[in-house]
């Protein structure tokens, strides 16, 4: 049996507005500004409902209903999910949907989509118990049985936490220079562990539609789901095809007008077509599918750009010290059991904060390649800091003494 | 190809930017083995160039034509109390006209280059007699110059017809482009924008003897500097950075203004410094020259240029290369080719003040700005402006004699 294990993630942050000195000690409004601002998150969660969310969801739910076979699973951040309870309750709903049909898994990660795991393992852990009480509470769901690290940042300690905590299976990108002459195409076990399975992102095969798909001078292009398919089916041993990426490939990295919505649809019926193919969720994988051997990841490894570690998000010193600061008040903060603060503090936490502030793209003046509501990693920084210093003003308010 | 340049100044006898940018872009071009540079000046000076064929328009001095008025100066208007200033700038701009025309007549070449409304006419009286291609090469236009105002009648009407006339047109950056077309209603695909650079190798390099020994014990003391080199016109937009400038001292009182440049703003602000409570925060430096140039720059931690309006804007480059970060406003057309700098609108006080306290603060910004800053200048120079003029060239002369 070859199995398309189809995994798509799903998160939108809470960007801070444009926030000054002279908001720090007055306003604490960090995550609202106006609507037509860039980084008002209200109005461009509505948009990538309108573009994605609410057709692709459509178009799923359709799938669903037409092939018994078709399955996918699904991973949806805390804060994505908050947003959607306040501001999109018909968006979250299409999700429920989903989920309702019994064949649409949704995965375990921080609630806060946050880096935590690398800063603090309390808080981790407490983000991670939060993520499954909101999707316990939203989507009836009693467990998510596979987890994914935030940017699906992985290593063997990631591994071993996973395991401990009763995962099944743990995802993560299947980098050639690391898996050397094997292949993603298969299941693998973390080194140092018993039970769990790893998953490895094909990123040749989920590039081409999460990047590639509308370019036109790409030489594949125009790229079909039977071409696809035929694709797939060259690998002869193989037994599973892990493509994932971000659920906004679908009408927003790629608009609904390069047809990538039509190839989502029309995949499972070339896929299907050939006996043998079929699609799994991510712990049918993981349970049907046996491993065939060990991958050992020492140096932490990341679904980003080239280099795929975390320098996307810590690489240079304005992340580094952002990022520090924020955790160094962990202690000092939870004592206040202030929820308001505590809940700022926490939307702080989310990778996109600090991926805003990467400096790699910036300099080409290839300003496309820079995906952020910001003019430049500098603005990123500084809202971000001007934040971070009225977070310790409510904190000296509170009568900490810092 | 021969190419005649026409031109107002070369430095040693510049009075600012224009020289500058006029004998870097030529020496430039004259690296490409088929371009010979004939450039015309209105007066006759020793210059030590040897990569053109400098000529004098006729046997007068730098000092007459200056006096007749730089090519700053034509924003002055005509009063009727008699001031006959007006009339020499025309007049010098008749007589290089018509000996420009003279000299042509003998010389041969296949496209003219003419630099600023000052030589427009002589280069129309030139495409009148022999019918080749010319190029008028826009540093600045009137409005900008007048600092935003209608500006003078007379240079406007030189500069509307003969942009007109001109086959093409080159400006120094998207807001000169914009400025032409809005002020001149110029169809936009006449215009090639070419943006200036900066020749590394003319600039004085740093020792450590910074010649403003005062702001050196300063900084010695904790304090940081914040510099500004620029004449104090109100194109300049210095008034809104004393106001951003008190704000900045109120939270970081060691900070200290140095103000390096000469104009009619100069007794008003020195009255607005000291009414802002902050006169002993900001330092007058007057018009410098060489050494005191350069350690304008090199004894800043931040250099500012918040010009209400900026063809191109040279001088945060010039920083640059002295290791120094900017913050420089939207409305400088430098801003479209420098990314690693803070920018602001240059009416946004507040944002003004939100961005120096930020960086003034905050150690990783600077840090990685001048890491990036350094990565980013390498890749900016003339050499490129100068091939884009190349090709340029080369369209005209073939579509005109094809």
């Amino acid at each position: 049996m070859k199995s398309i294990v189809l995994y798509l993630h799903v998160h939108q942050p809470y960007r801070i507005r444009h926030y000054s000195i002279f908001d720090v000690g007055i306003n604490h409004d960090y995550f609202d500004c106006n609507w037509d601002s860039k980084e008002n998150n209200k109005r461009i969660l509505l948009k990538v409902a309108d573009k994605s969310y609410l057709p692709t969801n459509e178009k799923l739910l359709r799938l669903l209903h037409k092939y018994p076979e078709f399955c996918l699973s699904l991973s949806m951040s805390g804060v994505l999910l908050e947003q959607l309870e306040a501001w999109a309750p018909d968006v979250l709903d299409s999700f429920k949907k989903l989920v309702d049909t019994g064949r649409v898994e949704l995965i375990g990660e921080t609630y806060h989509h946050s880096l935590s795991f690398f800063y603090s393992p309390t808080e981790f852990q407490t983000q991670v118990n939060m993520h499954k009480e909101i999707i316990e509470r939203l989507f009836n769901k009693s467990e998510t049985r596979v987890f994914r690290n935030t940017e699906l940042a992985y290593n063997n300690d990631v591994a071993a936490w996973a395991e401990q905590a009763g995962y099944k299976a743990i995802l993560a990108e299947g980098w050639d220079p690391l898996l050397g002459w094997r292949s993603p195409n298969y299941v693998y076990r973390p080194a140092g562990t018993e039970n769990i399975k790893l998953l490895l992102k094909n990123y040749h095969l989920s590039d081409d539609i999460a990047f590639r798909f509308g370019d036109h001078s790409w030489s594949e292009w125009p790229l079909t789901a039977d071409k696809f398919a035929h694709w797939l089916s060259e690998d002869g041993n193989a037994t599973n095809f892990d493509l994932f990426m971000d659920y906004e490939t679908f009408g927003e990295h790629q608009w609904s007008e390069s047809g990538v919505l039509d190839f989502l649809e029309t995949l499972p019926k070339e896929w299907l077509k050939t006996e043998g193919h079929d699609f799994k969720t991510v712990s049918a994988a993981a349970d049907q599918i046996e491993a065939v051997g060990e991958v050992d990841v020492v140096n932490t490894l990341t679904w980003a750009d080239t280099e795929r570690d975390l320098s996307a998000w810590v690489g240079n010193s304005m992340q580094r010290e952002s990022i520090e600061a924020l955790y160094r008040l962990e202690q000092p903060l939870l004592e206040l059991n202030d929820w308001d603060l505590i809940n700022d503090w926490r939307k702080l936490q989310t990778s996109d904060h600090f991926y805003y502030m990467c400096v790699k793209w910036f300099n080409d003046g290839d300003i496309h390649a820079y995906f952020s509501p910001y003019e430049s990693p500098y603005d990123a920084y500084i809202n971000f800091m001007n934040a971070y210093h009225d977070l310790r003003s409510r904190m000296i308010d509170k009568g900490i003494s810092l | 190809m021969k190419v005649l340049m026409l031109g107002w100044e070369l430095p040693p006898h510049n009075s600012g930017g224009l020289g500058v940018a006029c004998y870097q872009l030529c020496e430039s071009l004259s690296k490409n083995s088929d371009i010979d540079l004939d450039f015309i000046l209105p007066y006759q000076a020793e210059h030590n160039i040897n990569f053109m064929k400098v000529h004098a328009a006729r046997p007068v001095g730098v000092v007459e034509i200056q006096q007749a008025g730089t090519a700053y100066d034509s924003y002055k208007f005509i009063f009727h109390d008699g001031h006959e200033e007006w009339k020499d700038i025309y007049s010098q701009v008749r007589i290089y006209e018509k000996t420009v025309a003279d000299m042509a007549k003998t010389m041969s070449f296949d496209i003219v280059h003419a630099h600023d409304w000052l030589t427009f006419r002589a280069a129309l009286k030139i495409k009148e007699m022999k019918n080749c291609p010319i190029v008028l090469h826009v540093h600045s236009v009137e409005s900008d110059r007048a600092g935003g105002r209608y500006g003078n009648p007379l240079v406007r009407e030189i500069e509307e017809t003969s942009l007109w006339m001109a086959d093409m047109i080159i400006a120094v950056s998207e807001h000169t482009k914009k400025a032409i077309i809005r002020d001149y209603s110029i169809p936009a695909d006449k215009i090639e924008v070419v943006h200036n650079s900066i020749d590394p190798n003319q600039l004085l390099p740093l020792d450590n003897n910074n010649s403003y020994r005062y702001l050196m014990q300063l900084k010695s003391q904790g304090y940081q500097v914040v510099s500004s080199v620029g004449r104090l016109t109100i194109q300049k937009g210095l008034t809104n950075l004393l106001y951003a400038a008190r704000e900045v001292v109120q939270r970081m009182p060691k900070t200290v203004f140095l103000l390096v440049g000469s104009g009619e703003q100069y007794h008003e602000l020195i009255a607005l410094s000291a009414d802002l409570g902050i006169g002993s925060n900001v330092i007058f430096a007057g018009f410098q020259r060489g050494k005191q140039w350069r350690d304008s720059f090199a004894a800043a931690d931040l250099f500012i240029m918040p010009s209400v309006s900026e063809p191109f804007g040279l001088t945060p480059l010039e920083a640059g290369y002295y290791g120094v970060p900017s913050m420089i406003s939207k409305q400088a057309g430098v801003s479209e080719v420098l990314h690693n700098c803070l920018k602001v609108d240059f009416w946004d006080i507040n944002e003004m003040a939100n961005k120096m306290v930020s960086f003034l603060r905050l150690q990783a910004l600077s840090e990685v700005m001048k890491e990036q800053l350094t990565a980013e200048l390498s890749d900016i120079s003339w050499e490129k402006s100068a091939g884009k003029i190349r090709n340029l060239y080369g369209r005209q002369v073939n579509e005109v004699y094809a």
